[in-house]
């Protein structure tokens, strides 16, 4: 059999009706509810609970292709909704989608087409890397020949290839997080499902696997959901975020949507005291969260302004002592979705 | 262009039903534990018996002052499995105890499950390492001697007068492996130490033989032999042997309690084996 490699093709997304490719999903015909065509992963009214505590609550929520965040304070949900979607943990209620495939009916079809980078350490033992990462190949579907040279291949492209002889258990903290990620590579998956992808890492070991992920999302047009509560890595490499909070949906969008609409950001300094202030400005609507000992950032929702700020600094005795608009930062629509309830982008 | 780019590519090449994914899991084991050199040394040293009793064959067939106590009868071959019985614990010991303990504590469950894997083949996969090993220190050896008692014979004689020998020595082989094998790969799957996980379950039949054996010695009877899963083996293997049975146990309530032991274990892994194991 011949090894069929070829080149990147132009785009992966799987748009049922845009591309010939019989991978793409087929609409289930068991399903009741049919996903929306134009997302990878949907979810509808899913709620799952361990024990008497509710992971997940009513959670409704469709992924676009491409790139997406799904991010989330510790706790939030995220790697139960992940866990969810690969049938690890059965919801109590609600329904699910991947790729077009019920999650309750087609699991099996569904982890044939995606690969997982589970959040914590994670190998096979007993196995080098390339042993290991080949294993995994044929575990998904792959010849042996051809999951042996994807493995090697692989390895090379997240920057192992100098060390795929080597046990797995001798591996550093970073070089297993890219061997998680080089097995859930090697069948080249329709989806990828990331969960704190850069858990451990050093700064540069970090800014190196970004700058994978972010290769994956962009140039090589693979799908993935990166879940993560670092805001600069869902930042430095999706376009797409869905941010969760206590088991909910807090906000979602583009990033650049939700990074630019709903008014303005401003950095305030301010002489007096803080947390006052920052209570008196949420009072008001206004969503603020403080970053040093006198410094807070603001956000300040459409048809608002700066001077109401100013306003209602002069009436509770307050100096301002600084004020300078900011661009506004994923953080901002963060704090504004997990504290503010999303008032400042409704 | 460069002349290899070791970027990432598609792969557009067949992918095989994912319908056999536990013959990779098992084809993997197997190989590892054949690649280790003490584990091919225990299997060397579980065939000398096997050795021992070719050449009883060999002597009984070819001189007749040896025929007259060396010759062979179904005892023979019910004992040689018997005499294996070492050999058997030794080998569920080595491959049996981290057959699950070991993916446990590497969280290897969640990366099996993330794949087209279903909970079923992947211990069916891991079943099939320890039984293999198992068959071949009972059954195929066995097979083999029987094999070898024709040829040395040079007739068929004897299986002609035993024709149920080959049934019995499968049936009593299949029945060790089975019951060895799901109650090894369930203590595997209750813990992360394949130490703890080998202790337990030499624990495990120690245990249940000592008291059957107390329990003998106060009663004065066999009757209570069902409390030992060795003594029940024994007692199954010399039904289907067509022997007397050793104890007073009735056998139907010995052949309960390996298909308890059975149950239990499919019990315990159909618990244990998750993708993710939920504290609640």
């Amino acid at each position: 059999m011949p090894l069929a490699h070829e080149p990147v093709p132009v785009t992966r997304y799987p748009i049922p009706g845009l591309i010939p490719d019989s991978r793409l999903p087929t609409p289930d015909s068991r399903d009741p509810v049919s996903p929306d065509p134009s997302s990878v992963v949907s979810l509808d009214d899913v709620t799952v609970v361990y024990g008497k505590n509710e992971a997940l609550s009513g959670v409704a929520v469709q992924f676009p292709p491409g790139a997406v965040g799904l991010l989330g304070p510790n706790g939030a949900g995220k790697s139960t909704m992940i866990k969810a979607l690969l049938g690890f943990v059965v919801p109590t209620r609600g329904q699910m989608h991947v790729l077009g495939l019920d999650v309750r009916h087609k699991a099996q079809e569904i982890r044939a087409r995606i690969g997982y980078m589970p959040e914590n350490d994670a190998h096979i033992p007993g196995m080098n890397a390339v042993t290991f990462v080949g294993y995994c190949g044929q575990l998904s579907g792959l010849p042996p020949v051809d999951a042996m040279q994807r493995a090697h291949e692989v390895l090379y492209y997240v920057g192992l290839g100098e060390a795929r002889y080597r046990n797995v258990e001798t591996y550093s903290t970073g070089m297993k997080q890219r061997i998680k990620l080089a097995q859930a590579l090697v069948h080249d998956p329709d989806l990828l499902f990331l969960d704190e992808p850069t858990n451990g890492m050093d700064p540069k070991g970090r800014d190196e696997m970004l700058a994978l992920i972010h290769d994956l999302g962009h140039n090589k047009q693979v799908n993935l959901i990166l879940s993560s509560h670092l805001l600069p890595d869902v930042e430095h490499t999706c376009d797409h975020v869905i941010v969760m909070d206590k088991g909910r949906i807090a906000t979602q969008g583009p990033i650049a949507t939700l990074k630019g609409q709903g008014g303005s950001v401003f950095e305030l300094r301010i002489k007096g005291d803080l947390p006052v202030f920052l209570d008196v400005l949420r009072a008001e609507g206004l969503e603020a969260h403080g970053t040093d000992e006198d410094v807070m950032r603001v956000l300040v929702p459409a048809g608002r302004s700066a001077r109401d700020v100013f306003s209602l600094a002069s009436t509770h005795g307050m100096q301002v002592r600084h004020l300078r608009p900011s661009v506004p930062t994923l953080e901002d629509v963060f704090v504004d979705a997990i504290e503010g309830g999303g008032r400042a982008h409704p | 262009m460069p002349i290899h780019d070791q970027s990432y590519r598609r792969y557009t090449g067949e992918k095989r039903p994912v319908q056999s994914a536990w013959t990779v899991i098992a084809r993997a084991g197997l190989m590892s534990f054949l690649s280790r050199k003490a584990f091919l040394g225990l299997l060397l040293v579980a065939w000398i018996p096997f050795i021992v009793r070719a050449s009883q064959l060999f002597l009984a067939s070819n001189f007749s002052q040896a025929a007259t106590f060396l010759a062979p009868s179904a005892q023979t071959f019910r004992d040689f499995l018997g005499q294996q019985g070492i050999f058997v614990f030794l080998i569920t010991v080595y491959v049996g105890a981290g057959l699950i303990a070991n993916d446990r504590r590497a969280n290897a469950l969640q990366l099996y499950l993330s794949k087209p894997v279903t909970r079923a083949e992947y211990v069916l996969g891991k079943m099939t390492v320890l039984a293999t090993f198992l068959m071949a220190v009972t059954w195929l050896p066995a097979i083999l001697l029987l094999m070898l008692q024709i040829a040395f014979s040079g007739d068929f004689s004897f299986l002609k007068a035993n024709s149920s020998l080959i049934a019995s020595v499968t049936l009593h082989s299949l029945l060790v492996v089975i019951v060895i094998t799901f109650g090894m790969t369930a203590l595997s799957s209750l813990s992360r130490s394949s130490r703890f996980v080998g202790i337990l379950f030499a624990g495990v039949l120690i245990f249940s033989d000592a008291m059957f054996n107390a329990l003998r010695f106060i009663t004065g009877s066999t009757a209570i032999s069902w409390v030992s899963i060795q003594a029940s083996l024994d007692q199954v293997g010399d039904v289907i042997f067509r022997q007397a049975p050793r104890h007073q146990t009735p056998v139907a309530v010995s052949f309960l309690v390996l298909l308890a032991v059975v149950v239990i274990s499919a019990s315990v892994l159909e618990r244990r084996v998750r993708g993710v194991e939920v504290v609640a």
